[in-house]
């Protein structure tokens, strides 16, 4: 099995240290430079799952861009297994949140492109995208092209062929943003199967807090922008899991906890004149009246 | 799935809440349906391949059944506009009738003289469209991933561009030592561009995630190039070489009635000169049926090699 994914010697599990410290990303703009990120620390450890929540613009992508190597911290520094991260790699493997198969190759071609830039014969090539499909259920469909596939299988299709040249660690943005509740949470099982199959690191970003809390090991929470890490959340619940765990005290408590924190910083990202106490307001006004009556 | 079935039981846990069905709805009650059988996979009714063919087609068909139509209802109002010899300002009395330019065809076609102008104009064709071809799509994608060739080459080519064809024959005939070089050169001018700006066109508008997908699974410039950028940039590419081929030939038939003996565009001219009206016709509707058939084809190849962008 380890041969067919390439994985290195040694075991999987000893690798995929991802280390952020003292992590700042500034854009350019006209008004300036315009910090995105600040002073940000973060670790994953080999063979853990970690995931990063937080309001909508608080520099998630711009975190997980800077590990893939798509961006270069303009303070700190980001390594993989000690290794400063200097341009995007095969060692880490990444899955977008937009679909990003290629249109003109069919499920297993896309599948097989990683191994394919690594020189692996065509043979081998198919056979290793043929045990990843049939794991994550999509043999029937090596031969599509990717137009042809629902949304959740596209994604499958993503994380598959990100896995498939046995990254040590595994980037994912908002990978199920775009799916249905029920499609989500099959993602979710899916993804977890593989996760604990290949043992590797993971590090996924979602501003879904169920399902942050369902997949990691460990939440970090970011502050509205520019973002910095509020919290570091230990998610000390059982595995497996299943959609079951959502109806555990502990898990209702964890969610409740993440979701005050979030929302916090999701009035502020939304601007200062909006605060709990406004909100409140807003609630009591409508008491005892119907929407009619207000209107 | 799993889950799902944990789920499920959750739920519906308590058999206070299921029903059979026909017994009176309570709120919150659950009615379970009996399963049906699963859909067998991809086996619509109604037989085989080839009708299943037809009824994806539909469309196609209809419209080449209305083509065929449109282009016999024109042949109809030209035969009535012609055999009565009208004159409502337009003056169809020397416009050769349908019959007329038949007779003149079945002619022209016993001897190999006008099957050479054909020819002839084919090679042109050919020669000037394989060049614009093989040097406007490289450049194209270069100039689209190398900002530093497209910043020095766009402007010369943004003020060529809008030189019709026609204003450069005499420039043209001075450049090159002989006639068929420079009505190549023509023709190649011609499709040049439209090639160009489509391969352009295609490159920027390469969806960026794509790129970054191929540099995470390990993919280097090179690679990128190959397995991204062009691919991508291959629909609009071909829609540039269909465009391309049309203004080839109008480029070629404004070239060969100014200069040169051979070629459809001179038969054509010189029919008129000669007095062989129909003959006109006959060239004229032999250079579009040329131009039709040469754009067909290219779309057939490129549907051939692009089957994702063009197949249902
Ligand atoms: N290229 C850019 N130039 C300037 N500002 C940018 C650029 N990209 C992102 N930003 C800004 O940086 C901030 C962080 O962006 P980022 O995409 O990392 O947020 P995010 O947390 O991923 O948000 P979302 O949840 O909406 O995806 C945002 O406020 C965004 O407007
Ligand atoms: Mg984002």
């Amino acid at each position: 099995m380890t041969a067919t994914f390439h994985a290195p010697p040694g075991g999987a599990a000893k690798r995929g240290l991802i280390e952020v410290s003292g992590f700042s990303l500034s854009y350019e703009t006209l008004d300036g430079a315009m910090p995105a990120v600040e002073d940000t620390d973060l670790v994953v450890r080999p063979g853990e799952f970690v995931s990063i929540i937080g309001p909508s613009g608080c520099g998630k992508s711009t975190l997980l861009n800077a590990v893939a190597g798509f961006l270069k911290p303009t303070a700190g520094r980001v390594t993989v297994d000690g290794e400063p991260v200097k341009g995007p790699g095969a060692d880490r493997g990444m899955v977008f949140q937009q679909y990003s198969l290629f249109p003109w190759k069919t499920v297993r071609e896309n599948v097989e492109f990683g191994l394919k830039m690594k020189g692996i014969s065509a043979d081998e090539r198919t056979r290793s995208a043929r045990t990843l499909l049939g794991l994550a259920g999509l043999s029937q469909f090596e031969d599509h092209y990717p137009d042809r596939l629902s949304g959740g299988m596209k994604q499958r299709v993503g994380i598959v062929r990100a896995l498939a040249t046995g990254p040590r660690v595994l980037l994912l943005d908002e990978p199920f943003g775009a799916l249905d509740a029920q499609t989500r949470q099959i993602m979710q099982q899916i993804l977890t199967n593989l996760w604990q199959r290949l043992e590797i690191s993971v590090l996924f970003v979602t501003h879904d807090i169920d399902e942050a809390i369902f997949l990691s090991d460990r939440i970090y929470v970011m502050t509205a922008r520019p973002g910095a890490i509020k919290a570091e959340v230990d998610v000390a619940l059982p595995r497996p899991r299943d959609a079951g765990l959502a109806l555990l005290p502990e898990f209702l408590a964890l969610r409740a906890e993440l979701a005050a924190l979030i929302r916090e910083e999701s009035l502020k990202a939304m601007g200062g004149e909006l605060n709990a106490d406004a909100l409140q307001g807003l609630a009591i006004n409508l008491h005892g009246a119907s929407i009619g009556d207000v209107i | 799935m799993k889950h799902s079935t944990a789920l499920a039981s959750v739920a519906v846990a308590s058999d206070r809440f299921i029903r059979e069905t026909g017994e009176p709805a309570r709120a919150g009650s659950v009615t379970l349906r009996p399963a049906r059988p699963a859909p067998a996979p991809a086996q619509p009714a109604g037989g085989s391949r080839w009708t299943r063919w037809l009824r994806l087609n539909r469309g196609l068909i209809r419209a080449g059944v209305l083509g065929l139509l449109s282009i016999a209802a024109f042949i109809a109002l030209w035969h009535v506009l012609t055999e009565n010899r009208l004159n409502i300002y337009v003056r169809f009395m020397n416009v050769p009738s349908p019959t007329q330019v038949l007779a003149s065809a079945e002619q022209a076609f016993s001897d190999g003289r006008f099957l050479n102008h054909i020819l002839i104009s084919c090679r042109r064709i050919l020669l000037g469209f394989s060049l614009a071809t093989v040097i406007a799509v490289p450049l194209g994608l270069l100039m689209g991933r190398y900002l530093l060739l497209r910043e020095l080459v766009f402007p010369v080519s943004e003020v060529l561009r809008p030189i019709p064809a026609i204003a450069w024959v005499p420039m043209s005939i001075m450049l090159w030592p002989t006639n068929e070089e420079s009505i190549v050169f023509i023709t190649f001018l011609g499709s040049l561009f439209p090639i160009l700006i489509n391969t352009l066109h295609g490159m920027a508008t390469v969806d960026e995630v794509l790129v970054r997908a191929a540099r995470c699974l390990g993919a280097r410039e090179a690679a990128t190039f190959r397995e991204v950028y062009f691919p991508a940039a291959l629909p609009q590419i071909f829609t540039g070489l269909t465009v391309g081929m049309g203004v080839a030939w109008v480029s070629l038939i404004a070239a060969e009635m100014i200069s040169g003996q051979f070629g459809i565009g001179y038969f054509t001219w010189e029919s008129y000169s000669l007095v062989q009206y129909s003959d006109i016709a006959l060239g004229m509707i032999c250079i579009g049926v040329l131009g039709l058939a040469s754009s067909l084809a290219i779309r057939a190849v490129g549907s051939l090699i692009t089957p994702w962008a063009t197949r249902r």
